[in-house]
């Protein structure tokens, strides 16, 4: 029943990475034994009914008792559990915390209340709940917070790591198929906390230096027709207070910088496609998407208007 | 039962008994009692009117998320829905129902004695436990209920991302039920140390009361940690401080710690006087005594000492150093060896008893199912790895519920029809029963075993909906299916008890066959408990046939009937030796005015009003010097 998840993309039981598979199989393992350890407690209930109306009455089954008791209850745990202990001792390592400057690329991942902000530290490049990863290439995630408490998980490639204020928490992302892996924040953190999902995308290594290489750039600015009217309507309703985009004055820190928007996948946290019909809803109507967003809605602002933001938006490509 | 028809000297000492420890009829009487069992009836009714409330919010909890992309409730009811329900079911059910209601019920009647130690502070417990619980959810009746979940994380809770006063409710609140707790467990301490019936040395007590033993320890230790940290907590909401502010030099890891040392102590507090049922049970339905006594007894007490030693296991995704997750983790591996040790103890005591399968035995057969598979999948989560992969996931919920639902609840469960005869005097309906607990049992792995799979694909805890894709669409569906069978279950359950407390067949003192001293007084027990301090020479005494009819005899000659005064006797600690005769005081308004103005007092604090809150303080100490006032002097 359980293998049958693996067709589910932010699945424990379906790795991707050694870590992920290690722990993998550390649950496998527990998972046997706890299964025959249960059977045999099923066992003697089961014992208990057959045998409820016999009326013999040995004597020595009071000792024998004991045995089991003391067998069942104390050795054969103490075995068993040293045998786990050193098995987790053993997958401890693999999923440790790797040391600074350990890895060639480090990404910086910081937890928002509810989206994800993603740097590459040594480029100017910032994008949001799309974490690009070159394949075959051990990645350093340096996880923090900028409000309350969230912590990174992407279950496919490994362990759970916290975001804390004023700490910074590191694992280690060495994947070895391309491909789109979900994460999701997985530690309380208000309203938004289901709604604050990210993609893992891992591209083979050329594709991701020229990935990168075009994230650093500042956005491009439209030179005519609506995409421009739509830059002025962004800065007419003040959406550079929130958001940033690199190459004009909007440098707000409070939601996703927006600077090349138009490439991503997802909106509000992987809550809707980003396909202009749904941007133009989020711009509408974040709150219907996404209850608890801090984006204010903009359906007062004329349709027209919201059409320009859309195509400007959707040009930073 | 010669209590029932008694010869003439003793008909006049019970009727003397009868007239000393009468208490007032009517409301006014359940207000000022100072009757244990009456205390124990008060908790039951609240505990289970917060257990109704608690298990709604689950149900709707359960109803939004039945498919993905739900709109029944949105994020906002939701977390304070599942806030709720945890603080509810925690500080307002579980807890009360088995320390408040089981303990204080049996605990004297087990031991042979009148009362608990302190009988007005036991209700002073009660009425303490009542405010806080009304006080919490007055804040669900105005819309503002906490919402950062029952372990409540800083900074979310803290004034800057939580500013209304939903968790203001949640902490003050919880320090009330704190003191609660306490002067219950300090009561439990000092009753079961001093008030046995003479002739029950340490090694003669019956095993429920030692795993209420265990749990007052338990809880004496683990309450101050968490009230600190609520104290920290508004401290920073309320007058600014900074313990958990990183800016400041805080640290929002020390909410962390400070909760789990109170947190992890605090599910064995709620399971270990389910343990202490179970043995109970197992002896009167088996025909036999428990198999290795000494072992589980020693085992009930390690359980409670080790949990204190584990509470890191919660935080094994916060980043500790590698060193205290190996320490945290072996130690939450090695508290399996005395919960195995009990595991064997009853099963094996059925196996070389002769069970017979009636609804109680039927709720324990399934308590042990739910403690050893919730117990296994708790070993995973002590295997760091495993538990950084799967902590704060739907995972976890499925393995505590099996713990907390399962384990700890169903042996309650098992205990309201055990007790019920003795309580109401009636017997409740066999056939009924067991068909409550096939549905109940059913209901419950259908509502929680999935979530165990939700967890494994991934499904984080504490998420008001999730988007279709995920496969976690059927778990979800089946869990919801199976929350609506265990509540139908539960409501039959309730229907059985309530329409046999009216109904049922006379029950007798002891229908049961029961081993433990409350069977060998009338159902439903007199005020003064027994007509005769009982003698003990065994950890089962009603089935020490020649004890009982000493003390008929007793009863006749007069022998510890203390029938002059209001009185019960003292033992000595160990070996239970008569130490004295105890005078005890007797119904009172003082603890109830206590209470209100405890609770009042909290609430002023709660809306800044601190002037009136220090003069509610100044009326709780005045009731305080009025409450010894009307004390004959100790002789």
């Amino acid at each position: 029943m359980l293998a049958a998840g693996c067709g589910s993309n932010q699945s424990i039981t379906s790795p991707v990475t050694d870590p992920a598979r290690e722990i993998d199989t550390l649950w496998w393992a527990m998972f046997a034994a706890g299964m025959v350890i249960f059977a045999v407690v099923l066992g003697l209930l089961v014992l208990a009914f057959v045998r409820r109306r016999r009326d013999d009455e040995r004597p020595e089954t009071e000792r024998r008792a004991y045995a089991v008791i003391l067998g069942g209850g104390m050795v054969a745990p103490v075995v068993l559990l040293a045998v786990l202990f050193a098995f987790v001792i053993r997958v401890m390592p693999a999923v440790s915390a790797p040391k600074p400057g350990s890895t060639d690329l480090t990404v910086e991942v910081i937890g928002h209340q509810w989206y994800w902000e993603v740097r590459y530290p040594g480029t100017d490049a910032v994008t949001a709940n799309e974490i690009h990863l070159p394949a075959h290439t051990p990645v350093r995630i340096v996880a923090r917070t900028a409000d309350v408490i969230h912590s990174f998980w992407v279950p496919r490639l490994n362990r759970k790591i916290d975001m804390i204020p004023g700490r910074s928490n590191s694992i280690e992302l060495d994947v070895p198929r391309t491909g789109i892996y979900r994460g999701q924040c997985s530690e309380f953190c208000g309203l938004g906390h289901a709604q604050m999902a990210f993609e893992v995308i891992v591209q083979p290594p050329g594709a991701f230096r020229s990935w990168l290489d075009h994230e650093e750039q500042p956005a491009a600015t439209p030179a005519s027709g609506t995409a421009a009217a739509g830059q002025q309507e962004f800065a007419a309703a003040s959406c550079g207070d929130c958001h940033a985009i690199r190459g004009t004055s909007a440098a707000g820190h409070i939601g996703p910088d927006l600077t090349h928007i138009g490439s991503r996948n997802t909106l509000a946290a992987l809550t809707i496609p980003n396909t202009p019909g749904d941007l133009m809803q989020w711009i509408s109507n974040p709150q219907g998407w996404k209850p608890g967003s801090r984006m204010p809605g903009f359906a007062s602002l004329p349709l027209s208007a919201r059409r320009a933001l859309v195509a400007y938006l959707e040009s930073l490509r | 039962m010669a209590v029932e028809s008694p010869a003439p000297a003793a008909a006049e000492r019970i009727g003397r008994l009868d007239r000393i420890w009468a208490e007032r009829p009517g409301l006014s009487g359940w207000i000022t009692t100072t009757d244990h069992k009456r205390i124990a009836l008060l908790y039951l009714a609240t505990s289970l009117a917060f257990f109704a409330a608690g298990g709604t919010e689950a149900l709707v909890m359960r109803t939004q998320l039945a498919q993905p992309n739900e709109h029944v409730v949105g994020p906002a009811t939701y977390d304070q829905l599942m806030t709720m329900h945890g603080v509810t079911m925690i500080f307002f059910f579980v807890i009360p129902l088995s320390i408040g209601a089981f303990g204080n019920y049996l605990v004297p009647l087990m031991i042979g004695s009148r009362d608990m130690a302190f009988p007005r502070m036991n209700a002073l417990s009660f009425w303490l436990y009542l405010g806080s619980g009304l006080l919490v959810y007055s804040s669900l009746a105005l819309g503002m209920a906490p919402d950062a979940g029952w372990f409540n994380y800083v900074p979310l809770a803290s004034r800057r991302f939580s500013p209304g006063l939903g968790i203001d409710f949640y902490a003050l609140g919880l320090i009330l039920n704190g003191v609660s707790s306490t002067a219950a467990a300090a009561n439990f301490l000092v009753t079961i140390a001093k008030l046995r019936a003479p002739g029950m040395s340490l090694n003669r007590m019956p095993l429920f009361c030692y795993a209420i033993l265990a749990t007052s320890f338990s809880l004496i230790f683990a309450l101050p940690p968490l009230t600190a940290d609520l104290v920290f907590l508004e401290l920073d909401r309320k007058l600014g401080f900074k313990f958990f502010d990183v800016a400041h030099g805080g640290d929002p890891v020390l909410w962390q710690h400070l909760f789990w040392i109170f947190g992890h102590p605090e599910v064995y507090i709620i399971v270990l006087p389910a343990f202490g049922i179970a043995t109970s049970i197992i002896p009167t339905f088996t025909r036999r005594t428990m198999v290795a006594f000494p072992l589980v007894a020693v085992a009930e007490l390690l359980v409670a000492f080790i949990g204190f030693g584990v509470w890191v296991h919660h935080m094994f995704a916060t980043g500790l150093p590698q060193m205290t997750m190996v320490f945290f983790a072996a130690a939450s591996l090695i508290i399996v060896i005395p919960s195995g040790i009990q595991i064997f103890a009853w099963c094996m005591t059925m196996v070389t008893g002769r069970p017979e399968f009636k609804t109680p035995l039927l709720f324990i057969v399934g308590f042990i199912v739910f403690f050893v598979f919730g117990g296994l999948s708790g070993i995973t989560l002590a295997a760091v790895p495993f538990d950084q992969q799967v902590t704060d996931t739907y995972y976890v919920v499925a393995h505590f519920h099996y713990v907390i639902w399962g384990a700890a609840v169903f042996p309650l469960l098992g205990g309201l029809y055990y007790w019920f005869p003795k309580v109401t005097g009636r017997m409740y309906h066999e056939r009924l029963g067991q068909a409550t607990f096939w549905l109940v049992f059913a209901g419950t792995n259908l509502t929680f075993f999935p979530m165990h799979i939700a967890g494994m694909l991934g499904m984080p805890r504490r998420v008001w909906t999730y988007p279709s894709g995920l496969d976690w669409s059927a778990e979800n569906l089946v869990s919801t299916i199976g929350a609506f069978l265990l509540t139908a279950g539960l409501l039959g359950m309730l229907a059985n008890l309530v329409m046999s407390a009216y109904t049922g067949a006379p029950a007798g003192p002891n229908p049961f066959g029961g081993a433990t001293l409350e069977w060998a007084t009338t159902s439903p027990p007199p005020p003064y408990n027994f007509a005769v301090i009982p003698r003990v020479t065994s950890a089962y005494a009603s089935w020490d046939d020649d004890d009982r009819a000493d003390d008929r005899r007793r009863l006749e000659s007069g022998e510890l009937v203390l029938e002059t005064g209001h009185e019960t006797t003292a033992s000595t600690p160990v070996d239970g030796h008569l130490d004295d005769v105890l005078h005890m005081p007797s119904e009172s308004p003082w603890p109830f005015v206590l209470g209100i103005a405890a609770t009042l007092g909290t609430a002023f604090v709660l809306t800044d009003h601190y002037l009136i809150a220090a003069a509610t303080a100044a009326l709780a100490a005045a009731v305080l010097v009025l409450w010894h006032a009307g004390e004959p002097a100790a002789a």
